[in-house]
């Protein structure tokens, strides 16, 4: 099925009108505003990350059922994969979640202190949770596949290191939505509890994507390189 | 006589609605309600047509979307609502329909769209009468363990009901209460007292 997907010679600023969520990618790429009317394959070069890996993250983020062939996998420049992903890591504990959280404890206070404690205690175990699920990432995934994007050859299951851990993230995140706009006591506030529901559902639209380019481009490129290697 | 899926397809080009009205008719099954260019009058057409999916260009319906699609599925919880698209539409608004038709799939995958989408609503709105309900007491026994960290095994075990019971108390649990994780269901619980 052919799709009218994004491509490098379309302007930066025309794709993100399209798909403004996406502005929350250019810092993980490293590309700063003030762009201009510059293709993305412009912007690209300035910043020196491989156009063809950006418009594929594009991709994914806009088009619910696009995933690239390994075929298509195998012609992208993929160095920048782990730095994105890395970068992805970054903005969820660092920015992401500690703004819920801030949130969260804002609408802890107007309840009941017995309600609040489990409410931020819930919180503060899912952090920590995804936190490890992170490090055990970046410790045990990422530097076997960059071992493998060097052209070393290496034996394991990338798989068995991470996928159990995104589908319990995923069911946390949408158990504390439902908690908070079911069966939170009535007395929070209600503007910043819709406001703390809206940041929750975007990090987690977000982490699925997360999910999917590791579950289904990560690991079929990982296996395409170690096949590779052979 | 098997029962004809009554369709009612709004979108303003001709090509699209006779082409897609060809297949429809080719593949059988399909009653097709006569079409419409735009959404003027939508509600009292759909109540004088009854059908049982609306196909629609998205960018047709009046604003706001959502909630327009919203009161809609509200006063007709049976009925399935596709988007039709052949250009980008904001993901965000296309999660508001039960399914969307891109017009470049081909033939076969565009009937069985209309047909899952036709399938699930049917099978949502059989489930609508025990959704609100509270959870039963032996759900609530079962809520209590698992929310003290109990395995399905140890649960078996305390209540002297088999796991297989247990692992369908579970599911009700979880399809009642809209929470799947141990650790979110031991704050349901906490929150509604139950420990």
């Amino acid at each position: 099925m052919s799709k009218t997907l994004f491509n490098e010679r379309m302007k930066l600023a025309d794709i993100i009108s399209a798909n403004p969520s996406l502005i929350l990618m250019l810092p993980r790429f490293g590309i700063s505003l003030g762009f201009g009317d510059q293709s993305v394959k412009q912007v690209c070069q300035h910043h020196q990350v491989s156009a063809d890996f950006v418009i594929l993250i594009f991709n994914v983020y806009t088009f619910n059922d696009y995933l690239p062939s390994v075929d298509e996998l195998s012609c992208i420049n993929m160095e920048h994969l782990i730095p994105y992903l890395e970068a992805s890591h970054v903005y969820y504990l660092q920015q992401r979640l500690p703004h819920i959280e801030r949130h969260l404890k804002h609408v802890a206070d107007t309840i009941e202190p017995r309600y609040s404690q489990i409410l931020l205690q819930f919180m503060t175990d899912y952090e920590k949770e995804v936190n490890d699920h992170f490090q055990e990432e970046e410790k045990n995934v990422f530097p076997v596949l960059q071992r493998m994007q060097q052209g070393e050859k290496t034996d394991g299951n990338l798989a068995s290191h991470f996928i159990d851990g995104h589908s319990d993230i995923e069911d946390k995140l949408s158990d504390l939505t439902a908690i908070v706009y079911k069966y939170l006591p009535p007395n929070a506030i209600p503007d910043e509890s819709i406001e703390l529901v809206f940041d929750i559902l975007q990090l987690s639209t977000d982490l699925e994507k997360h999910a999917l380019i590791e579950e289904k481009i990560m690991l079929p490129y990982a296996n395409y390189l170690s096949g590779r290697l052979k | 006589m098997k029962h004809l899926t009554s369709i009612l397809i709004i979108e303003p080009s001709d090509i699209i609605v006779e082409g897609l009205r060809t297949i429809l008719e080719e593949a059988g099954g399909f009653n097709i309600l006569a079409s419409l260019c735009d959404s003027t009058n939508l509600n009292e057409r759909i109540i004088a047509s009854q059908p049982d999916v609306l196909i629609i260009n998205p960018t047709l319906l009046p604003q706001p979307v959502r909630s327009f699609l919203a009161s809609l599925q509200q006063t007709r919880p049976q009925l399935s609502i596709i988007s039709l698209i052949y250009q980008y539409v904001e993901p965000d608004l296309l999660q508001a329909f039960k399914s969307t038709i891109d017009i470049r799939e081909n033939r076969s995958t565009i009937i069985s769209i209309i047909n899952e989408s036709f399938a699930s609503t049917c099978d949502e709105t059989d489930m609508d009468g025990n959704e609100n309900a509270d959870l039963s007491d032996r759900e609530l026994d079962v809520l209590v363990l698992v929310a003290k960290g109990y395995s399905s095994k140890a649960i078996a075990d305390e209540l002297h009901i088999s796991i297989h019971t247990v692992n369908s108390h579970r599911k009700n649990i979880t399809h009642k209460t809209g929470i799947k994780s141990v650790a979110g269901l031991a704050v349901y619980a906490m929150l509604h007292n139950l420990m």
